[in-house]
């Protein structure tokens, strides 16, 4: 394996982590906060995608597009707090998930039914298309490495809306003591609407940037849902810290292990049963990743609430 | 002076109220039983095949559930991924029937193990399997509590589903046909009546097993696990190994469950092993009336029904499932059987 | 030191700064009831937990019956014949009284791995567990569901809960709180002839109540043993007065 290409997919890596973090923060948050666990968060990453794909095509413009897509993706968490979830909070976590499933369903047959089941096109802006060359000669496609960037500017902003701000100081609070935060006479009902439409934002932030990359469809949402529970179930439920060490670890670990696993197993056999064995395990890996660190620390790395 | 109170007072039954035949929950479960037997009987006196198959399907996936009811509504443990049970119960029953039919063998080393097309043979290998997967995947599961145990059951399924998806030997992503149904002694299991009825024994076995151990001991230290383990531990029992016990038993009967939707279906894929299983599978659960033993038949009766009949007139069915299954959650969290037959008493 | 029931040898226990536990010795004799009593925030708490066995001392050990129970769990403790009440009520709710009772009484037996038998016709679960309510005054109540006791009767089938274990030690968290006067005299009665039976350290709030029943008094001030005696060493101990009778 030459260097050149473990660079370019320990970046890809990186890249797959930023778009974890996006959508595990929100989750983490809502959990941390509200005590929910949301599994339609995937859907609001479907929701982001769609509405650029569908704003850049009228307008021509991706980053109106994209504007546009995460304030839908915005709007419709906060209506979807206000006619469902709110009515979640004091529920046990078999209600909730059973609830966010329905929501799931709901999400994905309403979106096949408007828009079909073939995938909507979207493409990254011209500016952004050229490549980048590495250090080492390779060349990267430009877009990726926005995406990191983008992922890394929300990071920081996410750690300055917590450590700094009166809203940041509230989660913070909610986190803390539900009911303190009430007594402080602090509207809770809205502090909740705005946790969930930001975490439903950050979400459709993610599956737009996605979806210009790879394809925006139904279902689309779905893996990168499970592997967002993965991560937050690794970096701890609640914690931010957790949540973007969890990612970039998850999306390293996922993407090198599909590529050298199987070259790796080509030095001891035959190269398609390589192929096979190396896909079938790699497809594992993060997987028995988390029931190692589980078993270890069953509330995860960075946990948030003792 | 006390003694003698105690004597005028008998106990009623334990752990709920016996139905009796003639009261409204005894009649509506005899009902259910009955619809389930009679209708695929006329459908075989009138000639229509397709719906005793049907009726198979429902018993199939309702043993599922009975499976995950165990798990969720008798011992508290939210599993989201009992596909994970259903789906390897079926990939047995799918390559041990492709070696049979190759003349290959399964394994050769350490130790030669050929396919096999006896149901008997693979259901043994089902169930054993699916304990062992269920005891490694409680044994960490359980560990933790809450969403966390939900997220990771959920994780590890999805482990199973990718790997199932990436192994090129047996299908990957598209599957695997069985061609030749696998065989019973003295019956031919190609009838579609006979094969219902081998299903619907299957149900009222696993139906018996749970009420019978949730009668039991065993049970009522589950009962007492899922409504207070603080209690149970100062007992002196431990809830760790009670409660990974009756995982274990949760995941064989939904492995079972899984070996006789491959016959059924005479295909195994990927999807058997997806989240959106265990998802449906919990959907069942609710809608049918958690923790009741009749809940997971009169679900899943509703859920086939619904995806015959709804999916028949549109190809987005599942948007009215989920505006039901949301009104069901916030609304009326009873289920069918709540609906039908009443709240369920204790004692 | 060798005949006693329990006894804690030199219990530290820190959480970050606070020292919860601070050298704590203490032993229950056969037939005593043996009361610790400190005010809020004494660390009453966190030393039941150590015997109890749900949190781990930093430093010393727990004897029960001579033998060592440092290491061992709550259920562990519990089968080696530590019963034990909550301040807190623990009962399954929704369950009969009889329900909540023979569970311990299938502990004791050590059958719960028994799938087949129904327990509803189980006499050897079903008399003991009748046997230990009644020692509550409590037969009458057998087949109530726990959502219909009264707050006193709870407190009972508590008690009996940890009778049906046959404990060599009774651990009674606050028995009497929140009783009236009457189901606390009642109570009082109930330990007064339990206690050549089974020796109870009972951790309690109402003072009336405790100078009345206990042999000896151990008062609990900042995570320290800072006296120990009769009632009557106890009532004049000057230490005491000043730090938890307020004088």
């Amino acid at each position: 394996m030459s260097v050149t290409l473990f660079i370019e997919q320990l970046i890809n890596g990186l890249q797959l982590g930023t778009m974890l973090f996006l959508m595990a923060s929100g989750l983490t948050l809502v959990f941390g906060v509200m005590g929910l666990i949301n599994l339609a968060h995937g859907s609001f990453y479907m929701v982001g995608a769609y509405a650029t794909a569908l704003a850049t095509a009228a307008t021509g413009s991706f980053f109106t597009g994209l504007v546009a897509g995460v304030l839908v993706a915005a709007a419709v968490g906060a209506l979807v707090e206000l006619i469902v979830i709110r009515r979640l909070y004091h529920r046990p976590h078999l209600d909730q998930v059973l609830a966010t499933f329905a929501l799931i369903l709901i999400f994905s047959e309403g979106t096949r039914w408007l828009f079909g089941s073939s995938p909507l096109w979207l493409s990254p802006p011209q500016s952004l298309t050229g490549f980048v060359t590495l250090p080492g000669g390779a060349r990267y496609p430009l877009y990726r490495l926005v995406i990191i960037g983008v992922g890394i500017a929300v990071a920081i902003g996410l750690y300055l809306l917590i450590s700094r701000t009166r809203l940041g100081m509230r989660i913070r609070a909610g986190e803390s003591d539900r009911e303190m935060i009430g007594a402080l006479g602090v509207n809770i009902a809205r502090l909740y609407t705005l946790v969930f439409a930001m975490g439903a934002a950050l979400a459709g932030l993610a599956g737009a940037m996605v979806g210009a990359l790879q394809s925006v469809q139904v279902g689309m949402g779905e893996p990168v849902l499970i592997l967002a529970f993965v991560v937050i179930v690794i970096g701890g439920i609640g914690s931010i810290k957790g949540a973007l060490f969890g990612a970039v670890l998850v999306g390293v670990v996922d993407t090198l292990g599909r590529v050298f696993l199987p070259a790796l197993f080509r030095n001891f056999m035959s190269p398609s049963e390589a192929a096979g064995v190396g896909a079938a395990l790699a497809a594992m890996l993060i997987y028995i990743l988390m029931a190692v660190i589980l078993a270890f620390k069953p509330k995860g790395l960075f946990a948030a609430n003792g | 002076m006390d003694k003698l109170k105690t004597g005028i007072i008998a106990p009623p039954g334990l752990p709920a109220m016996p139905a009796r035949w003639f009261d409204r929950k005894g009649l509506v479960q005899i009902g259910l039983l009955a619809l389930l037997l009679l209708a695929p009987l006329a459908a075989y006196l009138l000639g229509h095949i397709y719906y005793i198959n049907l009726a198979s399907r429902i018993t199939v996936i309702a043993m599922a559930a009975v499976g995950l009811n165990l798990a969720i509504g008798y011992g508290g443990m939210v599993s989201f991924g009992h596909a994970a049970y259903f789906g390897l119960g079926g990939y047995v029953a799918g390559i041990s029937a492709y070696h049979a039919f190759d003349f290959t063998p399964f394994m050769s080393w350490p130790v030669a193990i050929p396919g096999s097309d006896s149901m008997l043979v693979i259901w043994l290998a089902a169930i054993l399997l699916c304990g062992l997967l269920a005891l490694a995947i409680g044994a960490i599961s359980l560990r933790t509590t809450g969403v966390y145990f939900i997220m990771i059951t959920l994780a590890f399924a999805q482990m199973m589903y990718y790997f199932a998806n990436s192994w090129p030997s047996y299908g990957g992503e598209d599957g695997l046909p069985i061609y030749l149904r696998n065989t019973l002694p003295l019956v031919d299991t190609n009838q579609p009546l006979v094969f219902f009825l081998i299903c619907f024994a299957g149900l009222l076995l696993s139906m018996a097993i749970t009420s019978r151990l949730m009668k039991s001991r065993f049970g009522a230290a589950l009962t007492m696990a899922r409504l207070n383990d603080t209690r149970l531990a100062t007992a002196g029992i431990s809830p760790y190994p009670i409660r990974l016990m009756a995982f274990v038993i949760s995941a064989m009967i939904t492995g079972l469950a899984g070996a006789l939707y491959a016959d059924l279906n005479g295909f195994i894929s990927p999807t058997m092993l997806s989240w959106h299983f265990s998802g449906e599978l919990m959907v069942i659960v609710i809608l049918g009336g958690v923790g009741r033993l009749y809940g997971p038949l009169a679900g899943a009766i509703l859920f086939v029904m619904m995806e015959t009949l709804l999916g028949g007139l549109t190809e987005y069915w599942k948007l009215f499932l989920g505006l039901m299954l949301l009104c069901v959650v916030l609304f009326a969290k009873h289920g069918v059987m709540g609906w039908l037959a009443g709240r369920e008493r204790n004692e | 030191m060798s005949e006693s029931v329990l006894s804690l040898t030199r219990l530290y226990k820190r959480f970050g700064a606070l020292q919860a536990t601070h050298d704590v010795s203490l032993d229950l004799q056969p037939g005593e009831i043996h009361a610790l009593i400190g005010p809020n925030g004494a660390g009453k708490s966190t030393l039941i937990g150590q015997i109890a066995g749900s949190l781990r001392p930093d430093e010393g050990s727990v004897h029960l019956a001579g033998k060592e129970i440092t290491a061992l769990n709550v259920s562990q403790r519990a089968r080696l014949g530590l019963g034990r009440s909550f301040q807190i009520s623990s009962l399954a709710e929704p369950l009969s009284v009889m329900r909540n009772v023979m569970i311990g009484v299938q502990a004791l037996q050590g059958h719960s791995f028994r799938f087949w038998t129904p327990v509803s016709r189980d006499e050897s679960l079903q008399a003991p567990a009748r046997e230990a309510l009644e020692r509550m005054r409590l037969g009458h109540r057998a087949w109530t569901p726990v959502s219909e006791l009264s707050h006193g009767e709870r407190r009972q089938v508590e008690v009996a809960c940890a009778l049906a274990l046959k404990p060599r030690v009774l651990l009674l968290d606050e028995p009497m709180a929140g009783l009236g006067p009457e189901g606390t005299a009642q109570l009082t009665e109930l330990l007064e002839a339990l206690k050549q039976e089974v020796p109870i350290l009972l951790i309690e709030h109402d003072m009336e109540a405790v100078f009345r029943l206990a042999d000896r008094i151990s008062v609990l001030v900042a995570g320290s043993i800072i006296a120990q005696g009769d009632s009557a060493t106890i009532r004049r101990d000057p230490h005491v007065r000043e730090a938890y009778l307020g004088d």
